[in-house]
């Protein structure tokens, strides 16, 4: 299984610091997995300019392969003015307009207030259905008040995640085996 | 039509085209050379004039997993080995070309092939090529649109005058050879959306309409566009041809045909488009009125016999070879094609 952690911002630092804790429970839980951490925070992506996904290169088309190449993606978010920050619309314009059709997709979102709860449920959940990602519908969402020095101290929060994480996993492997079966119903 | 070289009391034409893909053959994982697969694309040719087809064309791909960047070239060896098929390109990327060059090599192509040539001229899917041959993926739609115009007003006039955005202007130049009669059949490719064939047919060009897969119903609305816009246009739809291309595979029975070529598309899809291509998508293909000809060859005779009374097209156009199918099946496809498809479909299309 080939799982990303996204860490889907380029400025701040409580999403990173989730998708880390994040990406160290997936690889504790799926020790036979290839587990990559993206912090687009760490790679120059250019902007969508409507070309074919494998047309890109640099750290663009590496941006773009390693979201392609995953079974499952967790993708982390900020709250940035009430939606999800430029950065990550942008890595969604970057793919294929069913870009995540076979992939278990879910969420983790951070932000500064409780008020920005649905923001992921109204605004990230449809672009990853029109993508037609398999959407985990459960998201954890942690508040600026759970974290401290760039570390969760909440362990309700890690608790979530690990669920989280451990929800993804199974749904990942349920989805193989239902596209293995419904190819299998096919004689050619 | 006529002055496209189509004649429908002949009944809808049937040609092949090839991508010039350079994949390996799923089956055992080997890729022969960019040479076998550029001699055996001629022979190709050579079967399916030989068989009685109407059509045979080369596309232009600057990118991995090709092998006919120089489709002009292939199609001038392929002139000189057939002798009564039409050859074309399907498509030339006009927007990365000059057009001056294009039309020197095809009214080449065409005295070579004794006035046998046409040309579709496309925009690519892919755009690698933009960088590879100096344009701006920017001028995308502008570099298009006014090199195909440039394109079809060089096969109008023996002297022409021209200033444009993307290429120096041209006063009062012929631009020669000139084809055998006078004019090249000019086709602008069109993927399959109504968008793109209203321009066509607002400037009232043949379309040439290449499809994946999917309802027949779904392309009549692309045809019907394409056609409604050519009125507009104060053309004469009854006298603009279309032409529809896509897969095709025949074997015994329709199962055998999906079992033998499913792992060409999928993995060929793969490795040219970044995915496969979903089982469930390609068993629809076996339906009537799904676009795809895969099938028995009773089955794909009705396929063909319904899409012409769906669009009225004039012309079909096979693609067999992708994804590396070895070269006998690519010559038992043409031996079905001539003896059972062909026949059936001239007798009940013929006008």
């Amino acid at each position: 299984m080939n799982v990303v952690a996204l860490s889907g911002s380029t400025a701040g630092s409580k999403t990173r610091t989730a998708m880390d804790y994040t990406a160290a429970s997936l690889q504790k839980q799926l020790p036979d997995s290839d587990v990559t951490l993206l912090d687009l925070a760490e790679y120059d992506v250019q902007f969508s300019d409507g070309r074919h996904h494998l047309d890109y290169d640099g750290d663009t088309g590496y941006v773009v392969r390693t979201m392609m190449e995953a079974d499952a993606v967790i993708i982390g978010t900020p709250v940035f003015q009430a939606s999800i920050p430029g950065t990550l619309k942008n890595l969604f314009d970057l793919l294929p307009g069913d870009g995540f059709s076979g992939k278990v997709v879910s969420m983790l979102v951070t932000a500064g207030s409780a008020k920005h709860y649905l923001i992921a449920e109204q605004q990230l959940k449809p672009i990853l259905g029109y993508m037609k990602a398999e959407i985990v519908q459960g998201y954890v969402f942690i508040e600026e008040k759970n974290f401290y020095q760039k570390q969760i101290t909440d362990d309700d929060v890690l608790f979530r995640i690990d669920r989280l994480v451990e929800d993804t996993a199974f749904r990942t492997g349920v989805l193989t085996r239902i596209q293995e079966e419904q190819d299998a119903a096919y004689d050619f | 039509m006529q002055q496209y070289g189509i004649d429908e009391s002949k009944g809808l034409e049937f040609g092949i085209y090839t991508l010039g893909d350079h994949l390996p053959d799923p089956h055992t994982g080997e890729r022969i050379s960019a040479q076998q697969r550029i001699q055996e694309i001629i022979e190709f040719a050579k079967l399916a004039d030989e068989a009685g087809l109407d059509f045979f064309s080369v596309g232009e791909s600057h990118q991995e997993y090709f092998a006919t960047q120089a489709h002009a070239v292939v199609l001038a060896a392929v002139a000189q080995a057939t002798k009564n098929i039409k050859v074309a390109s399907s498509s030339t990327i006009i927007s990365t070309s000059d057009p001056v060059r294009v039309y020197e090599n095809f009214s080449t192509v065409d005295l070579i092939s004794g006035g046998r040539a046409e040309l579709v001229a496309g925009r690519a899917s892919r755009i690698g090529l933009f960088d590879l041959l100096g344009y701006d993926i920017r001028d995308y739609e502008a570099l298009y649109e006014e090199k195909f115009d440039l394109l079809r007003q060089i096969n109008e006039q023996e002297k022409i005058t021209w200033s444009g955005d993307y290429r120096a202007p041209l006063r009062n130049a012929e631009v020669l050879p000139r084809p055998q009669k006078g004019k090249l059949p000019i086709w602008r490719a069109v993927g399959g959306t109504p968008q793109s064939a209203m321009k066509a047919g607002y400037a009232g060009v043949p379309m040439f309409m290449a499809h994946l897969g999917g309802p027949v119903d779904a392309f009549k609305q692309t045809v019907n566009a394409y056609r409604e816009a050519a009125a507009a246009g104060g053309f004469d739809p009854a006298e603009l041809p279309v032409a529809t291309a896509g897969f095709f595979y025949a074997a015994e029975t329709t199962q055998q045909a999906l079992q033998e070529m499913y792992p060409h598309v999928n993995e060929g899809m793969k490795r040219t488009n970044g995915r496969g291509f979903a089982k469930q998508l390609f068993a629809q293909g076996a339906d009537t009125r799904s676009v795809m000809n895969i099938g028995s060859p009773q089955e794909i005779i009705e396929k063909i016999l319904y899409q012409h009374e769906v669009f009225g097209h004039q012309r079909y156009i096979a693609q067999i070879d992708f994804g590396g199918v070895p070269f006998d099946k690519l010559r038992k496809n043409i031996e079905i094609i001539a003896t059972d498809i062909l026949p059936e479909v001239r007798k009940h299309t013929a006008k």
